[in-house]
């Protein structure tokens, strides 16, 4: 998929993807020549023939996660069959950087669906590792969330 | 008419990297399947003709004689080998490499659709739009079957054995998200009409340069446990060289017996319960055929 400016024959560069909850979808294309800027709009059917080939308009600001379409598209899943880690730490893979959570963190953790919060977890502590944070509190979760386009998480 | 540049035309990236990320996808689960030393995939395009209780019975003899053996089911909307390899209700370890998959009593690593739903008598469904499900639902269980071979943690097995739900578009499906597959085993009947249905699967296959199909005729023959009269179930025999299968060989052939669907349907696959019935004999002629090509060995 490319936009292309006809006025200035440039291929528009992709900007920003908000996705606003109601199963519709926005992404902003800009015209590096004339600065046009440009949203297509996505019906919730438009936006699920996307989204079920695992795939995220604009790229993926963190890696796929294991099972991820899996996960985010069912209905009915069970709602322990993913062991989530003990520790409130998922694996650091090396990382030198150590992402504590605080409780609260770990309380608002506690309220995603179990079904998806290993995954949760992970995209959490690996956003935080990236950005040199060492502690996950909500504050900082309200901000990832923000930056990742994480409805809903 | 203007002249606008085609898709082709642009060399220009658009940040939007969709097809990045499907080829990322692909590479994923090509990074997957390598160290696992045969894929096989075990089909027929006819539905009931036994695949299932065929391929965990498969398993079950693969695994006794040491192998380390692999089940995935592919059949998303009528899963049914979790439960005919026993691990209904097991968890499924969870981390960034991928999902552990689930241990049968048996030694059978399992990944099923039967393991990530909450009430096993509900049909699977996915979530929004309630509308044209018909224009992207394909897409959708065609991704999600790329996480069950990709996104789990199968580790260095000997074989991995893939369950093809009925319908030769299935297969089609699967044989173009895989980047190889080294044997398919097309279950049959004496039946005419699943004869006719795995002609296509056969064709679809060699089509598709798959080097090596067997075939596997199940409910071949009626055994009486009472008397061992073997008695033909299908009225419909036909002389070798009448069957519509050309050059295909005969891998395996399966007597009927009652007990072989119960007994698998209870989680406890006949060849490991019973090993001296007829049935149990004939399904470890086929696991020696095809240890053999896990092996290497005869073709």
């Amino acid at each position: 998929m490319k936009f292309l400016c006809i006025s200035c024959d440039t291929v528009m560069d992709f900007v920003e993807r908000q996705i606003p909850g109601d199963g519709t979808l926005a992404a902003v294309f800009e015209c590096g020549s004339c600065n046009k800027e440009v949203a297509m709009l996505t019906n919730p059917m438009e936006t699920q023939l996307v989204s079920s080939m695992g795939v995220k308009i604009g790229g993926r600001e963190v890696p796929a996660q294991p099972m991820e379409l899996s996960r985010t598209s069912m209905e009915g899943g069970k709602a322990e069959v993913f062991e989530v880690p003990e520790s409130g730490l998922p694996e650091h893979q090396g990382h030198p950087l150590s992402v504590t959570w605080t409780p609260e963190a770990v309380g608002r953790l506690d309220n995603v669906p179990s079904f998806v919060r290993g995954m949760v977890k992970r995209i959490y502590t690996d956003w935080a590792q990236q950005n040199g944070i060492s502690e996950m509190n909500p504050v900082i979760m309200d901000r990832a969330r923000t930056e990742l386009g994480l409805e809903g998480m | 008419m203007r002249k606008i540049r085609t898709y082709q035309d642009v060399s220009h990236s658009t940040e939007s990297e969709l097809l990045e990320q499907v080829i990322e996808q692909q590479e994923r689960l090509a990074d997957r399947l390598s160290p696992i030393k045969c894929l096989v995939a075990i089909a027929s395009g006819k539905g009931g003709v036994g695949k299932s209780a065929i391929t965990a019975n498969l398993a079950v003899g693969l695994a006794s004689r040491g192998f380390k053996v692999g089940a995935a089911d592919a059949d998303l909307n009528g899963p049914s080998l979790g439960r005919m390899l026993n691990v209904s209700g097991a968890t499924l370890g969870d981390s960034a490499d991928g999902v552990a998959p689930a241990k049968s009593p048996t030694g059978v690593s399992v990944m099923s659709m039967e393991l990530l739903q909450s009430e096993a008598d509900a049909p699977l469904q996915w979530r929004e739009p309630s509308l044209g499900g018909f224009i992207w639902q394909s897409s959708l269980e065609t991704g999600v079957l790329r996480e069950f071979l990709g996104d789990v943690a199968w580790g260095d097995l000997d074989v991995l054995l893939i369950d093809i739900p009925p319908g030769t578009d299935k297969i089609k499906r699967l044989l173009e998200l895989l980047p190889s597959l080294d044997l398919m085993l097309l279950v049959t009947t004496p039946s005419e009409t699943t004869r006719f249905v795995v002609a296509k699967s056969i064709r679809l296959a060699q089509e598709a340069r798959i080097e090596n199909i067997g075939l596997v005729e199940n409910m071949e023959s009626h055994v009486c446990p009472s008397c061992g009269h073997v008695s033909k179930l299908f009225g419909t025999e036909a002389n070798e060289e009448e069957l519509p299968y050309g050059t295909v060989s005969l891998w395996g052939s399966i007597p009927f017996d009652p007990r072989l669907g119960a007994s698998t349907d209870e989680g406890r696959p006949l060849i490991s319960t019973d090993p001296t019935a007829a049935v149990s004999i004939a399904l470890q002629a086929l696991v020696e055929r095809v240890s053999e090509h896990i092996n290497g060995g005869a073709q």
